[in-house]
């Protein structure tokens, strides 16, 4: 079920140049230049309004930039099919929106895009890697929070990404639930060589979480580092 | 009471529509009591309604000079006008109105020529015209209701298409079930016109046969056959436009163009 990884590590496997959105007359994402390297968990933080799932959001393309690029593993992702890369960068949102039915054709969802169907065996494997066994037909509606969560982020891994896209995932969450999460996103990430960019308004979520830190200001970049360089306050 | 009053015609359709308009606005401002505010909106629709009418009817007194196949301007004028007035209902969705002419002139289009041409509805321009406007205008509505259904589905289940989006699927996937759910919501009223069809109400064309002394059993069936023309052409419009507008709601690179503050 691990992703298929082409670059050395250390490789940059996501990079954005001078990337902006503009809606209207406000600057949304303003210049932001960053590389994500492979298997890296970089911290998109900054207050509410900063611009950082705006800026998560141009990185799968599900809004268009204004100006700037966006390469994946060296390539201009405009030259992608829209699927393709959403499929290479897959993103987790705040809220899961699990689609009606059971888990299991939840996670079957990505693959049968492609015309794939996910083997019983490969839901069991993913929903063991979420700590959820036993769950596939399990009817979505009965699903906690935290489990909805963690059913969505085996969804996003059932499609096998090259980047993981998490936007706010814990932040519907309770305190017990919202570190369930984050161990189990740290463990898979680290166990498969994941990228990921973690969108988090949560300063010490990101300190423990992240290998670097980026901080978004009012859409703009304002500095990258480790955490204990950019979250000293 | 009027008739002997206005000895023409004209003049006593006048009155009648003078009459028809002071009910309607009596209840405007009754509403207005109520601070429900529709008072320029029902205005302006009086006016222009009534302008429309008559100029439609001084066409049809031009029509009737001239040989049958002209009507076929008319309703082609009709589809334009109707595929104008109910794309509004899809404010903000790119290439709303292309997709409700098409639709219309498909849907209304084929069902009158089918029909026509089987000999259901009569070549001659005071038949051809007056059906095949209810058949546009109904057409229009249903139009109309889908585009309105389906936008206000979108809108408030923008983060479940993206979600969908963001895994990979092809944006006429992430909303087929609402374009289902926008042709069902759709059709209900054509659906509950035929279910009511002669127990809760007589339709105009009816009526119409009945005053010019035609048999009613004869105007009962024909009452039904153009209600259940009604209901194929705006299912079939339906059908079209919530097919056609699926891939407008979309931008090249296959994002949700339709969302709240988007």
């Amino acid at each position: 079920m691990s992703a298929t990884h082409h670059s050395a590590p250390d490789a940059v496997v996501l990079r954005t140049e001078h990337l902006s959105r503009r809606v209207g007359d406000a600057a949304i994402v303003s210049n932001i230049s960053l590389d994500v390297r492979r298997a890296e968990l970089l911290g998109v933080v900054g207050a509410s309004g900063s611009g950082k799932s705006s800026f998560l959001r141009l990185l799968n393309r599900l809004d268009e930039p204004t100006s700037g690029a966006v390469f994946l593993e060296g390539q201009d992702y405009r030259q992608l099919p829209p699927r393709e890369l959403r499929r290479r960068v897959c993103m987790v949102t705040q809220r899961p929106f699990l689609f009606p039915g059971n888990v299991a054709s939840n996670l079957r969802f990505g693959p049968l895009q492609r015309g794939e169907t996910l083997s019983d065996s490969a839901v069991s494997e993913l929903l063991e890697r979420v700590g959820l066994p036993g769950f596939a037909a399990r009817d979505v509606t009965n699903l906690s929070g935290g489990e909805q969560q963690r059913v969505s982020l085996a969804r996003a891994l059932a499609n096998r990404p090259e980047v993981l896209l998490l936007d706010e995932p814990t932040s519907a969450l309770d305190e017990q639930a919202k570190l369930g999460i984050e161990q189990l996103i740290c463990n898979v990430v680290r166990q498969h060589s994941l990228t990921c960019v973690l969108v988090t308004h949560d300063r010490d979520q990101a300190r423990r979480m992240c290998d670097r830190v980026a901080l978004l200001e009012a859409g703009r970049l304002i500095q990258t580092g480790t955490p204990a360089e950019v979250l000293h306050a | 009471m009027l008739k002997s009053l206005f000895h023409s015609q004209i003049s006593l359709g006048f009155a009648q529509a003078a009459i028809a308009a002071a009910l309607a606005l009596l209840v405007i401002l009754l509403a207005r009591r109520r601070n429900i505010h529709l008072e320029s909106d029902t205005a302006v629709a009086l006016l222009r309604g009534i302008v429309q009418i008559v100029a439609v009817g001084s066409i049809l007194m031009l029509l009737l000079k001239g040989p049958r196949w002209s009507s076929v301007f008319l309703l082609t004028a009709m589809i334009i006008a109707a595929g104008s007035i109910s794309a509004r209902r899809a404010k903000n969705i790119p290439g709303a109105q292309k997709v409700s002419t098409y639709s219309i002139a498909a849907g209304a289009g084929l069902v009158t020529a089918i029909m026509t041409w089987a000999g259901v509805i009569d070549t001659a321009i005071t038949t051809l015209i007056p059906v095949g406007s209810m058949i546009i205008a109904n057409a229009m509505n249903t139009n109309g209701l889908a585009l309105n259904r389906f936008r206000s589905e979108v809108l408030s289940h923008a983060g479940e298409i993206e979600t969908a989006l963001a895994l990979g699927a092809a944006p006429p996937e992430t909303v087929a079930r609402y374009a289902e759910s926008s042709i069902h919501a759709s059709l209900i009223p054509a659906i509950d016109n035929l279910r009511s069809l002669g127990i809760v109400w007589i339709p105009g064309l009816m009526t119409g046969m009945l005053l010019s002394g035609s048999s009613p059993l004869y105007a009962a069936i024909y009452q039904f056959v153009v209600i259940a023309m009604i209901l194929a052409s705006s299912g079939l419009t339906s059908l079209l436009s919530t097919m056609m507008i699926r891939n407008h709601a979309f931008s090249p690179a296959e994002q949700l163009m339709l969302r709240n503050g988007g």
